[in-house]
């Protein structure tokens, strides 16, 4: 496999789209200098892909666990009205939050 | 000598020799915070009352031959990013202002099952992402041998809490190196356990497939008695270790004779201060001489791991931070709709650091990418694992510096790639999991303090602390910041 097909470069990426993604609501002029870090951090950050990973599995815990069961007994929960006052808002013992979507 | 410089060690035989009580523990360290805090800026917030109602209960247990062991009344500090009920836990960021938990984190829960004075809570960089502390919402703490330059980071307050004697012991957080980095710019012992074997749960998550939680102390033994009593399974934690556990201590005193040390040599060259490559030469002399045999070791693929963690650690922490919504805690800035909230409050709660890595992660994840970043740098973590294993064949330890330099000035690591690159020796050991331990050796010719770094294979915590002990003592490193000197 040629690696080098795998990335286009130099890196290119779509900040707006990637800090709507990311739910950060950031002013252009943020948005220019974070385009230029991000591209300098995965310029050097892909050099990984020059490692040769044929037939590799990826770690994804490092010690390879997979699964951790309990047994399926009821157990206490936090306080509501305790975890409840931490919330900016709540109402009738739920979290308060304004339309999902736009009312227009 | 002041209680407050006492190692946690020799403060609980006086405990039980009854030289001196919890409450006189305590309050040294509050007296020694009351007059290096405004300098050194260790603590976001420290709990006076509650710590002395803590030794006082610890005073009475003992003299009612109520043992706890060794950590009961030991005063110890908290990094920020650790959830304790009721006491206000920010993680160093805007975004949790306020914010008091319901919960105590299990290694909370630990230190007061066995009867820990809990002082306060330490700074750190914003998220636990940085490596000096300068990343911190509330300012950053600065190095007791010399408040011109950082503590490192991210548990730069944690150690520079344990240098400058408020407080004998702390716990700090590793993720690629933030525990002992930080011990090593502030000449202490640091120490990150096998991953899962002291629990995450109430732990502020970053990376959670590389985040650590890990004493910070000024000598070996107080490393062993601090993780004596956080590790160990907790159902809470769904990566805990289930299996058996080591006994810490059934290597402290065995020495280094016949033990094969393994060099990584990839670690030396351009970058690593002559003063921090002579301390490790000739530490391995006295390893040598103490029987040791030490050889090189190659391990290629350390070269990318920097490039690997850069891809992992901040793709888990874009979806760690996605819990930040401004809905449940911590900050809200209103907006018309839920999106508009969530992308107003996170804006303007994340500091620029984490806004670059969330972004940052959030790229590596997202469609088209994923393969090429993401799956790819775990593949480079399966290699490197190979490659430390095949390592550990051939010898019980690897050593290395802890950091390529001293503590640097601030502002000197403006640019985030370079800021990245003081980690470099540190991050190999979180991305295999295996245990890991900065050990101060000596002084650079400006008086800062320089540390080297020992690796273990996961559960090899016994070896760890016997090498690292055998290090402490041909070392005899007793020096002190000039601030201590000057108020001991």
């Amino acid at each position: 496999m040629d690696r080098s097909t795998l990335l286009p470069m130099p890196i290119d990426i779509d900040i707006a789209h990637v800090a709507r993604l990311a739910r950060l609501d950031l002013p252009e002029d943020e948005l220019d200098t974070l385009r230029s870090q991000l591209s300098a951090i995965l310029e050097h950050a892909a050099k990984v892909q020059s490692l040769d990973t044929e037939g590799v599995e990826p770690s994804n815990h490092p010690l390879g666990f997979v699964n951790a069961f309990r047994e399926d007994v009821v157990t206490g929960s936090l306080d509501r009205d305790e975890v409840l006052a931490m919330a900016p808002e709540a109402r009738d013992g739920y979290f308060a939050a304004p339309p999902a979507m736009s009312q227009e | 000598m002041s209680l407050a410089d006492l190692t946690i060690t020799d403060a609980a035989a006086g405990l039980r020799a009854g030289s001196h009580s919890s409450v006189d523990l305590t309050e040294a360290v509050l007296e020694r915070a009351s007059m290096t805090e405004a300098e050194v800026h260790a603590y976001l917030t420290i709990d006076r009352e509650a710590a002395l109602d803590a030794a006082r209960a610890a005073d009475a247990e003992l003299a009612a031959g109520e043992d706890r062991g060794m950590l009961h009344g030991i005063p110890i500090a908290l990094k920020d990013n650790m959830c304790q009920r009721g006491v206000e836990t920010t993680a160093a960021s805007q975004i949790l202002a306020g914010y008091r938990p319901p919960y105590d984190a299990t290694v909370v829960t630990r230190l007061r099952d066995a009867g820990a004075v809990l002082i306060g809570k330490a700074n750190l960089d914003e998220f636990a992402m940085g490596s000096s502390t300068e990343n911190s919402a509330y300012g950053p703490s600065r190095n007791p041998w010399d408040t011109g330059r950082v503590p490192g980071g991210s548990s730069g307050g944690s150690a520079a809490a344990v240098a400058a004697g408020s407080a004998l012991g702390a716990l700090g957080s590793d993720t690629g190196g933030s525990i002992r980095q930080p011990g090593s710019l502030c000449g202490v012992v640091g120490m990150k356990p096998t991953y899962g074997t002291v629990s995450r749960y109430g732990l502020i998550a970053f990376a959670s497939s590389l985040d650590q939680i890990g004493p910070i102390t000024r000598t070996v033994d107080d490393a062993v008695a601090v993780l004596e009593s956080i590790s160990g399974h907790d159902p809470l934690d769904a990566t805990s270790w289930a299996g058996d556990y080591p006994d810490l201590t059934s290597e402290i005193d065995a020495g280094v004779a016949g033990k094969r040390i393994g060099v990584v040599s990839e670690f030396a060259g351009e970058g690593y201060e002559p003063a921090v490559t002579g301390a490790l030469s000739h530490t391995l002399d006295q390893l040598s001489d103490a029987g040791a045999e030490v050889v090189e070791v190659s391990l290629p693929t350390v070269e990318l791991a920097l490039s690997a963690y850069y891809l992992i650690a901040p793709a888990e922490c874009s979806a760690n931070l996605a819990r930040f919504d401004g809905m449940r805690y911590g900050l809200r800035v209103d907006g018309e709709t839920t999106e508009e909230l969530m992308a107003r409050t996170r804006a303007r709660g994340f500091g620029p650091e984490v806004i670059r890595r969330i972004l940052l992660g959030t790229y590596a994840l997202s469609a088209g990418y994923y393969d090429a970043f993401y799956g790819q740098a775990h593949k480079a973590r399966t290699v490197l694992r190979t490659e430390f294993a095949a390592a550990y064949e051939k010898v019980d330890v690897l050593m290395s510096p802890t950091s390529p330099t001293v503590a640097f000035p601030f502002d000197a690591k403006s640019d985030p790639l370079s800021m990245y690159l003081s980690d470099v020796c540190t991050i190999p050991s979180n991305l295999s999991g295996d245990p890991a331990i900065s050990v101060p050796v000596g002084l650079d010719g400006r008086g800062l303090p320089i540390g080297v770094q020992v690796m273990a294979p996961a559960m090899g915590e016994p070896v760890l602390f016997g090498v690292a002990k055998t290090i402490e003592r041909l070392a005899g490193f007793d020096a002190r910041p000039a601030m201590v000197e000057e108020l001991a």
